[in-house]
């Protein structure tokens, strides 16, 4: 990784080195996503008060869907990313202390980094803030280099029932990243960094940085970054946005909302060690995972539970993941109702007219028409167990996939029109068998679909990524 | 006879990685949760009828004790996203789960609840 040389200068709580045992350090989360909606200001300036030794936040998500990657563009409006930086920069230069931003920009590529540099830089100027470095981390994959190393013989293993990695898994990538560890984010804080901007992030990693720079170890680092990533989630009642406190100690984690209405509880906290995981025991990482299966969650008061037990365990091999995304086709919509109950009854047959109608003119590979059934099985597809339809009126969504955008939008216009066309036998309205919205076919965004979700061995953590600072 | 809803304070669904669902069943006290755990009546086979799925398509089932909760995750036929796909969150599966019953458990209705 090509890195400015420059001296090491601690500075701040987090570029000090631990003096006791009992140390604290306390950081301050106060957004589970940034950016997606704005954080709340009250709890977040409650937190600042209790002068935290870092803020720390990351911006994206695999849950927003492969759209923002493979198009390579924000799925968070730009004033609400602004609000989020600005609170947490205005906050955290004032303090002295580091702010930490993971996942930049919805995506973590390179362009999400670029951009939070630049809003990072414009705060600095509209504020007068100034003596202080940044270091942006960049995180996209060459995908010629990716191959390259495919063709080397790297080690790779695909998750969740995918192989390993192949040349045309890449092929049909229009744009991947890796998701880093916690080495990136390290080494930005030990050459002095008040300001890190990464790319595509492990969440935990974000928060374990800072801790692992001030002394504590692997085994509580990762795990409190596990329970304060996503913020007001590991509260209750169910709530975004607001912030949450974390105190760590040598072997534990106190959590506390900095909200007034929110409690965390043991079961609120130990629920939400488990979201969004298959494995609720373990957390993995690159090189290693989080062994949570010995922890223990207890409440200190109403308000606030100290959480420990966990357990870093080393893997031999250092993987990291890669995320990719490549478009299948340009796409367009048009959506259908139905009212008459002979119609409903026969909702399959009026699909299976429609793509036959289709099916005549687009009948080469490339095309693509979903229907989707709103009334029927719209929500849940195929693991719909309700079978039969229930309502008096049904939706269908028309969903067309095909290479140019005027194939799209002539696809989902004969698919949908044809809705009107379905020869039913006994049907009584014969003057038309569906209703349209209006008679329009409605542009939507390219469709495109994850194409790598997978993790390569790499013989350095730093090795995928570059780093680069700024002093502002 | 209780149904899941009225014996659990949280039942959700939530994309885990690009790839899977992951379900949670949060039981509402301790008792509660015992008693379904070992009722044998909440099982993977269970799941995978109601879900409409084979047994290869259900990757993990577990119950975790620190958070009262049986937890389970699917495969997704395609990733999340995709074209055709109805959930980009996974967040609306959990549903069919609210009314499935559990025969060993018998649970007085909180006023409150």
């Amino acid at each position: 990784m090509p890195e400015t040389e420059l001296a090491s200068r601690p500075r701040t709580a987090a570029h000090r080195p631990r003096t006791a045992e009992t140390d604290v350090f306390k950081l301050l989360s106060p957004t589970g996503h940034l950016g997606f909606t704005p954080i709340e200001e009250a709890s977040f300036w409650a937190g600042v008060k209790r002068q935290p030794d870092a803020i720390v936040a990351d911006s994206g998500s695999c849950d927003i869907g492969p759209h923002p990657l493979g198009a390579d563009e924000p799925a968070s409006p730009r004033t609400w990313q602004e609000h989020d930086l600005e609170l947490i920069f205005t906050a955290s230069r004032r303090a002295g202390i580091p702010m930490i931003i993971g996942s930049a920009s919805d995506t973590g590529t390179d362009r999400g980094v670029r951009e939070f540099a630049a809003m990072i830089r414009d705060l600095a100027r509209r504020h007068g803030i100034s003596g202080f470095r940044m270091a942006k981390i960049f995180s996209d994959q060459d995908l010629d280099v990716l191959a390259r190393r495919l063709r080397q013989g790297a080690w790779t293993q695909g998750l969740d029932g995918r192989g390993p990695l192949t040349e045309e898994d890449l092929r049909r990538t229009g744009h991947a990243v890796a998701v880093m560890g916690v080495e990136p984010i390290l080494a930005a804080l030990k050459q002095g960094a008040d300001v890190v901007i990464a790319g595509r992030s492990c969440d935990p990693a974000l928060f374990a940085a800072p801790l692992l720079l001030h002394g504590h170890s692997r085994d509580i680092a990762y795990y409190a970054g596990k329970l304060l990533e996503c913020a007001s989630f590991c509260a209750e009642p169910f709530a975004g946005k607001e912030s949450i406190l974390g105190t760590v100690d040598r072997d534990g984690i106190v959590l506390e909302p900095m909200s007034s209405y929110q409690r965390c509880t043991p079961a609120s906290v130990a629920s939400h060690a488990m979201y969004e995981r298959s494995d609720p025991f373990r957390e993995y990482l690159p090189g290693g995972y989080v062994d949570m299966s010995q922890c223990v969650y207890e409440a200190v008061d109403e308000r606030r539970t100290r959480a420990r037990g966990s357990r870093w365990v080393a893997v031999p091999r250092y993987a990291v993941k890669l995320e990719g995304a490549g478009k299948v086709g340009e796409r367009a919509l048009m959506i259908v109702g139905i009212r008459d109950p002979h119609i409903i009854t026969r909702i399959d047959d009026c699909i299976a007219w429609s793509q036959k109608k289709a099916g005549e003119r687009f009948n080469r590979p490339g095309f693509q028409v979903h229907y989707h059934v709103y009334g029927k099985n719209g929500v849940m597809g195929e693991l719909e167990p309700v079978k039969e339809i229930r309502g008096h009126e049904v939706c269908v969504v028309v969903e067309a996939v095909a290479p140019t955008r005027a194939e799209a939008v002539e696809l989902a216009n004969l698919a949908g029109r044809n809705f009107m066309y379905a020869r039913i036998p006994g049907l009584k309205g014969t003057a038309g068998a569906a209703a349209f919205l209006s008679d329009e076919v409605l542009p939507a965004r390219a469709a495109y679909e994850w194409t790598l979700n997978h993790v390569i061995e790499v013989d350095s953590p730093l090795e995928l990524f570059r780093m680069e600072f700024e002093e502002l | 006879m209780a149904r899941l809803c009225e014996l659990a304070s949280t039942i959700r669904s939530k994309n885990a990685g690009p790839d899977c669902i992951t379900f949670d069943v949060i039981f509402r006290d301790d008792e509660v949760y015992r008693q379904v755990k070992n009722s044998g009546e909440l099982t993977p086979e269970r799941v995978c009828r109601l879900y409409g799925i084979g047994p290869e398509r259900l990757v993990r089932f577990v119950a975790f004790d620190p958070a009262r909760a049986i937890k389970f995750t699917i495969r997704r036929s395609r990733p999340s996203g995709s074209p055709g796909e109805t959930d980009v969150m996974g967040s609306q599966m959990y549903a069919p789960l609210l009314e499935l019953e559990v025969r060993a458990v018998t649970v007085k209705p909180k006023a409150a609840a």
